[in-house]
């Protein structure tokens, strides 16, 4: 049995140590809001924060997670910047099909609790993270716009 | 082992045929107006079925197939289409919605099951093409005035007073007075009323939200990770399924090498053989990605050499080689003037072989499908797709079922781009079908990424000839193309609905573009491809506007001419094509190639214009080389889909079709070596990120035309844009993508 801490909320799972956080995120807890899209920490669609840090979690074993803090996009409107990350996600009409958005959501959030005010090359990068609709222009102008 | 059910022309034509819809090519399906569609529609009837043809339904007319008013006022939109990141839902929400009268904000939308009701393309069903505004605009908006008339009516006739007293306001029947009827309380009784078949639709010079930038209905529930994909669906009970599917395709599995290893992992419930594929079913898909990866399993050898198959030795040189030196006689696709006087007379002639690799869809999200035998009988299914009443139809036959027995659940699509139509084998959810079957349970089938790259149905493999006649005035006199290849509409639809000889979707791109040069002849012969080809966004489009549009720049540099000159030249006698150009142009600052400085470093501009879709597209890039490799800095796009319904859409779906286009043209290729796909996941199959993204300008132009297509059409121009700034910059004309292949001097 691992014990994990997902959006304020401890969570006891019986999985093999090495299964990604992803999937139990995903499959264990039905916090379905963080994608698989790769598996192989490129695509980025799998994005959650652990103690504040964007982490690709579909690399990152669960005996690796500890006490730590995990957040998920399922908890972004708790979060202050997360907020308003969110707010200028509709205001600028980033998604299309929307698939990578919650991992995009949350490296942005994560990019301006460390970086309030990123510039367009502090953006690039820390916002690797791929869209096939090719929002990342949109994305850019949000960030700006979240960072006031 | 149950075999797969093959879905092939055979298979889907008759769908279409049934109807009475025959020699229906795209250029036919585009032709049809909402006035034509008259026809039952794909019915959820398919051959299989042993139903009696259902009462013929007017497909688009029935407003309770499309409305459900709620007690609370509440809309709900059941939506021919699926939504896959276009807007599709939004846009049809402001169009019901403004004749409606309701706020398009206030409706949610949700993709219809199958039905006759919804066969509003042409007399079929799809989600595709880039017809779904455009075929269902004159539809949808009559459908949004006659559940408003009936709405009115029975207003009317509870209060005893007479409907020309009574109008409406967002989703309220109002008098001149202080009366004010929510739309839910009247529904019931609207809905028992004889449709109207003549009602007035609104003055578009009064439109609220047709043609105004009206937010998407979906961006908040996917900027919070609310929105549900076929990937995030679960029932109760199932079971999770990961595959492994042959390593050449059309190779069966022999012999389970270790299958005790895999049944003694954890949370395993069973291991299956499957047609292609080898399947193991378990309490998480974790566990059982696991677990079916441990297998090892002896397959059936492929044949040792050929086309006919995918062979042992078969790779993506061999079949561009087979393409290249085809000496068949090609089936003629366009013909004007005397090419052969034309070459014999001409002052310089020039030839040139251009090609374009297979490419996968590489949609974010990686295809998923439930299955679950329901108590009474039905199969239940949860999964991606652009065609229902096909995947219907396909799932009925496999389970032995009529097509009414099916229950088909179609969720928003993670990206689609073309990748969900019925590709066989390509498709996961026979093989759910097939483990619900064998377990007695509900099962979720995933594949992985790297299943994924192993079995997408592919962009096709493409090759064309080119030869130019220039006269002595520097002015291209003759072209004359040989394409050799097959598009997916002749494979997936059959010859009757690709054009008869000539695939439609083959060669569009490089027939009836504008330019006035005298003659032209152009031919197609069909080589079939032993892989799984698809529809990807614009198609033919995708590499015949590059090769086109490239080889126009060769006969510009051959004659001493500039391009854009030329182009505006030749387009004379084509005001709306002469008008793109010219907005282009000016969107730019003013026509210039260069090359030119820009900060120290060399930059140089090319045009591409393109008509995709029934509509038209000039683009221009600029570009410059960076450490070997071409760096593109700006795209400007303008862009004629004749008239349009939300500009911020069209303008979000123009950016994404130029990335998308961008990343083929510097990126993307999917190489075959000895029988196998060279590719496995986003490592190393780059698709364009952040650090190659341009900015992209785009002006929406509303000639009036007919209303052509938006998701697509921005694409093909990308690539031939590109290019042609490289060859402006570096004297070199690229004929083979992508220019990631080329490399360049600093």
């Amino acid at each position: 049995m691992t014990t994990i801490n997902v959006n304020g909320q401890a969570y006891e799972v019986a999985v093999e140590p090495e299964t990604p956080l992803l999937w139990i995120l995903r499959d264990t807890l039905g916090l379905t809001g963080t994608k698989y899209g790769c598996g192989i920490a490129q695509c980025g669609a799998c994005t959650v924060l652990v103690d504040g840090q964007a982490i690709r979690s579909c690399q990152m074993p669960v005996d690796s997670v500890g006490s730590a803090d995990i957040r998920t996009i399922e908890a972004i409107e708790r979060d202050e910047i997360g907020r308003k990350v969110v707010e200028a996600w509709v205001q600028e009409q980033v998604p299309q099909c929307g698939y990578c958005q919650s991992g995009q959501v949350m490296a942005a959030t994560a990019l301006l609790k460390q970086n309030p005010h990123p510039t367009d090359s502090d953006i690039a990068d820390a916002m690797t993270n791929l869209c096939r609709c090719g929002t990342y222009n949109r994305v850019a102008s949000a960030i700006h716009q979240a960072a006031g | 082992m149950n075999a797969l059910i093959k879905i092939d022309a055979a298979a889907a034509a008759p769908l279409l045929r049934q109807q009475g819809i025959t020699n229906l090519s795209r250029r036919q399906l585009l032709g049809l107006g909402a006035g034509a569609l008259l026809l039952g529609g794909l019915l959820s009837t398919g051959k299989a079925s042993a139903q009696p043809t259902p009462v013929a339904v007017k497909p688009g007319t029935r407003v309770p197939a499309f409305l459900v008013i709620g007690p609370d006022n509440s809309f709900k939109l059941l939506s021919p289409f699926v939504e896959g990141g276009q807007g599709i839902n939004t846009g049809t929400a402001q169009i019901v919605g403004e004749e409606l009268d309701v706020n398009p904000a206030r409706f949610e939308v949700e993709c219809a099951p199958p039905g006759a009701d919804y066969a509003v393309v042409g007399g079929m069903r799809m989600t595709g093409g880039s017809f779904s505004t455009r075929s269902s605009y004159e539809l949808m908006r009559r459908l949004g005035a006659t559940a408003r008339d009936m709405l009115i009516r029975a207003a009317a006739a509870r209060l005893n007073v007479p409907a020309s007293t009574l109008t409406t306001d967002d989703g309220h029947v109002v008098d001149a007075g202080s009366l004010r009827i929510p739309y839910g309380a009247l529904a019931a009784e609207a809905l028992a009323l004889t449709p109207a078949d003549d009602v007035k639709l609104r003055d578009p010079a009064t439109f609220r939200y047709i043609r105004k930038p009206v937010a998407r209905l979906d961006v908040r529930a996917k900027s919070t990770g609310r929105a549900e994909y076929a990937i995030d669906q679960k029932v109760e009970g199932m079971l999770y399924a990961a595959v492994q599917h042959a390593p050449v395709l059309g190779t069966e599995p022999v012999r389970l090498i270790n299958e005790s290893v895999a049944r003694g992992m954890p949370g395993v419930h069973d291991v299956h053989l499957l047609p292609g594929a080898v399947a193991v079913t378990a309490d998480s898909w974790y566990r059982a990605r696991q677990a079916v990866e441990a297998l090892q399993v002896s397959w059936s050898a492929p044949p040792a050499s050929g086309f006919d198959a995918v062979a042992a030795d078969y790779s993506s040189s061999a079949i561009l080689t087979a393409l290249k030196s085809s000496s068949v006689a090609g089936e003629r696709a366009e013909a004007v003037g005397d090419t052969k006087a034309s070459f014999a007379g001409a002052a310089k002639i020039i030839e040139a072989d251009y090609e374009a690799p297979y490419l996968v869809h590489g949609q974010l999200e990686p295809p998923s499908s439930i299955a679950r035998f329901n108590a009474d009988g039905a199969l239940e299914m949860w999964t991606p797709n652009q065609m229902p009443e096909l995947f219907q139809s396909i799932a009925a036959k496999l389970a032995g079922l009529t097509p009414e027995k099916v229950i088909l659940h179609s969720p928003i699509l993670g990206g689609f781009f073309g990748r969900h139509f019925a590709y066989g084998q390509s498709n996961p959810f026979q093989q759910a079908i097939l483990l619900a079957k064998a377990t007695g349970r509900p099962v979720k089938v995933l594949w992985s990424r790297e299943e994924e790259f192993k079995m997408d149905a592919v962009r096709p493999l493409s090759f064309s000839r080119f030869r130019g006649a220039v006269g002595k005035d520097g002015m291209p006199v003759a072209i004359q193309v040989r394409t050799v290849g097959e598009g997916p509409l002749g494979r997936w639809f059959g010859a009757a609905a690709s054009g008869g000889a000539v695939d439609s979707s083959a060669v569009e791109g490089i027939v009836e573009k504008p330019y006035d040069i005298p003659n032209r002849s152009m031919e197609y012969v069909k080589f079939v491809h032993p892989v799984t080809i698809a529809f990807w966004r614009s198609v033919g489009h995708s590499m015949n506007d590059f090769f086109y549009e490239a080889f126009f720049d060769e006969m510009a540099d051959a004659g001493n001419k500039d391009p854009f000159e030329l182009r505006r030249t030749l387009l004379a006698n084509k005001p709306r094509h002469l008008k793109l150009l010219e907005t282009v142009g000016t969107l730019s600052g003013g026509w210039k190639r260069g090359p030119f400085d820009v900060g120290g470093t060399k930059r140089a501009r090319g045009v591409s214009m393109a008509s995709p879709f029934g509509s038209e597209t000039a683009t221009i890039a600029e570009v410059s080389i960076e450490r070997g490799e071409v760096r593109v800095h700006d795209l400007w796009i303008a862009f004629d889909p004749g008239s349009i319904v939300n500009p911020a859409i069209v303008k979000s779906q123009v950016e994404s079709a130029a990335a998308l286009g961008l990343s083929a043209a510097l990126f993307e290729e999917l190489a075959y070596e000895k029988g196998k796909r060279l590719s496995h996941n986003y490592d190393d199959y780059p698709i364009l990120a952040r650090d190659a993204m341009p900015r992209v300008h785009v002006e929406i132009v509303e000639s009036g035309a007919p209303m052509g297509g938006v998701g697509e059409p921005g694409l093909p121009g990308i690539a031939p844009a590109v290019v042609n700034a490289v060859a402006a910059l570096t004297g070199r004309h690229i004929r083979a993508l992508p220019l990631a292949k080329a490399k360049f001097g600093a």
